[in-house]
C-alpha cells in the first residue's frame, strides 16, 4: 500500500507472495515472517508510540482532565447548593407554620380572655343591678311596713278617741252633765288595758 | 499482490513507512504504525475536547460519554488504589483511551491495529511497571521490596515464597503487554482468516456463493465479539495498571 522506493526490501517478498499465492514460504526466508515480531520496525515504534503517547498524556493531562474535573465539581456543588437551598426553604416553611400556630393560639388565648371578661363584666353588671332592685324592694318593703304601722297606730288611736267619745255619749246619756274629758280618757285607757 | 492480501490474514500487521527517517542508524521512519498513533490520539483528543467544549451542566450526549469514561477510571482507580491512587489519574485515563480508541479503529476495514504489536504493547506496560518501581522506591525507598515479602510465611518457606513473587512480579509487564497483543493479533486473524473464505468461496460461483453465507455471519458474528474485546482489554489493562500502581502505594501486603 505504502510502499516506496527507500524500501525494496519490502517489495522483493510481496512480489513473492504474488508469485506464490500464498506467500508464506518465501517471505518466511527473506523476511522476519511475522510483522509483530519484526524487530527493524521496533525503534521506530517506540519513538513514535512515546511520541504520540507522551503528547496524549501531556493533553489530558493539562486541558482535558481539568475541564471534566470541573464540570463534574461545578455540577456536584450546583447539586449540593440546590439541597442546601431547598433544606433552607423548608426550615423557613417551618419556622413560619410554627410562627403561625404561635400566632393562631395567643389569638385564640385573647379571644377567650376578652370573652372571660365580657362574661365577668356582664355577671358583675347583673348582680349589681339584682342588688339594688333587692335594696330598693327592702326599702319599699320597710316604708310599707311603717306606713302599715304608722296607719295601725293612728287607727288605734283613733279607736280611743271612738271610745272615749262613745264613753262621754254614753255618760251623758245615763248620767246627765257632761264628763271631764281626761278622767274619760284616763278611764277608757285603763279599761282598754 | 492484491489477491495475495486479501487470503493473507498476517498481510494486515505489516508495517510500511510512510515517511522514511533513520537517526543515529536506528530505522525510525513514520509507518502507517505511527499514523494510526496520531490518527489515535488525534480522534481521542479531539472526542475529549469537543464533546466537553460547552461545559454543560446538564451534559449532553457526548459529553456524557466523555464523563462516564472520566468518572468510570476514575472509580476504578479510587477502588483499587485508593484517594492516594489519585495522583495516577491522568496516566491510567490516557492508557485506557489510548488503547480503546486504538482498539476500536482497528476495527475498520483496511486500518492498522497499534495494540496488534507486541512493541506497543510492552513499551505501555514498561511504563506502568517503571512508574510503579520508580515511584515505589522515591515513596517507600528499601521498604518497596518488603512488595516481595508476605507477613505470616513460615521462614523456612520465605525464600521460596519470595522466589515466586518476584517471578510473578516480573512477569507482570510480560503478562500485561501480551494479553492485550494477543487478543487483538488473535481477534484480527480470525476475522480476516472468515473474511478471506468469503472473498475466496464468492469466486468459486453460484455454489460458492451460497457456502460464503455461513463464514460471512462468523465474520459478523466476531466483528461484534471484536467491539467487546476491544472495549474489555482496555478494561482489563487499565485495572491491571491500577493494582500494580497501588502495589507502588502500599507494597505491604
Amino acid at each position: 500500500m505504502f510502499v516506496t522506493s527507500a524500501y525494496a526490501q519490502e517489495t522483493a517478498p510481496a512480489a513473492a507472495e504474488g508469485d506464490t499465492h500464498a506467500g508464506t514460504a518465501v517471505p518466511a526466508a527473506e523476511h522476519e515472517a511475522f510483522p509483530p515480531f519484526d524487530a527493524k520496525t521496533f525503534p521506530s515504534q517506540i519513538l513514535w508510540l512515546v511520541i504520540t503517547f507522551g503528547l496524549f498524556y501531556l493533553f489530558l493531562k493539562r486541558v482535558v482532565m481539568p475541564r471534566l474535573g470541573g464540570i463534574i465539581d461545578v455540577r456536584n456543588d450546583r447539586i449540593s447548593q440546590d439541597l442546601d437551598h431547598a433544606a433552607r426553604l423548608k426550615g423557613e416553611a417551618d419556622a413560619a407554620v410554627a410562627a403561625y400556630e404561635q400566632e393562631l393560639a395567643e389569638a385564640k388565648a385573647n379571644a377567650n380572655k376578652i370573652g372571660q371578661q365580657a362574661s365577668d363584666a356582664a355577671k358583675a353588671d347583673a348582680e349589681g343591678t339584682r342588688k339594688k332592685l333587692e335594696a330598693e324592694l327592702e326599702k319599699k318593703l320597710g316604708e310599707a311596713e311603717a306606713s302599715i304601722a304608722s296607719i295601725k297606730a293612728k287607727a288605734m288611736k283613733e279607736v280611743g278617741t271612738i271610745a272615749e267619745d262613745t264613753t262621754s255619749a254614753i255618760v251623758e246619756a245615763l248620767v246627765g252633765g257632761k264628763a271631764d274629758k281626761s278622767e274619760i280618757a284616763a278611764a277608757v285607757k285603763s279599761a282598754s288595758r | 499482490m492484491a489477491a495475495a492480501d486479501k487470503v493473507d490474514p498476517i498481510h494486515q500487521f505489516q508495517i510500511h513507512p510512510i515517511i522514511p527517517l533513520h537517526i543515529g542508524g536506528y530505522d525510525v521512519s513514520f509507518t502507517n504504525s505511527s499514523l494510526f498513533m496520531v490518527v489515535t490520539i488525534v480522534l481521542a483528543s479531539a472526542f475529549l475536547y469537543w464533546s466537553t467544549a460547552s461545559r454543560a451542566l446538564i451534559p449532553g450526549r457526548l459529553q456524557s460519554v466523555s464523563e462516564m469514561a472520566y468518572e468510570f477510571v476514575g472509580n476504578m482507580l479510587r477502588d483499587a488504589a485508593g484517594k492516594q491512587g489519585m495522583q495516577f489519574f491522568p496516566l491510567v485515563f490516557s492508557l485506557f483511551m489510548f488503547v480503546l480508541v486504538a482498539n476500536l479503529i482497528g476495527l475498520f476495514p483496511y486500518f492498522f491495529t497499534v495494540t496488534s504489536h507486541i512493541i506497543v504493547t510492552f513499551t505501555l506496560a514498561i511504563l506502568v511497571i517503571g512508574t510503579v518501581v520508580v515511584y515505589g522506591f522515591a515513596k517507600h525507598g528499601l521498604g518497596f521490596l518488603k512488595l516481595f515479602v508476605p507477613h505470616g510465611v513460615p521462614g523456612l518457606l520465605l525464600p521460596l515464597v519470595v522466589a515466586i513473587e518476584v517471578i510473578s512480579f516480573v512477569s507482570r509487564p510480560v503478562s500485561l503487554s501480551v494479553r492485550l497483543f494477543a487478543n487483538m493479533l488473535a481477534g484480527h486473524i480470525t476475522l480476516k482468516v472468515f473474511s478471506g473464505f468469503v472473498v475466496s468461496l464468492g469466486a468459486l460461483g453460484a455454489v460458492g456463493i451460497a457456502g460464503s453465507i455461513l463464514p460471512l455471519a462468523m465474520a459478523v458474528a466476531l466483528t461484534a465479539l471484536e467491539l467487546l474485546v476491544a472495549f474489555l482489554q482496555a478494561y482489563v489493562f487499565a485495572v491491571l495498571t491500577c493494582m500494580y500502581l497501588n502495589d507502588a502505594l502500599h507494597p505491604s501486603h
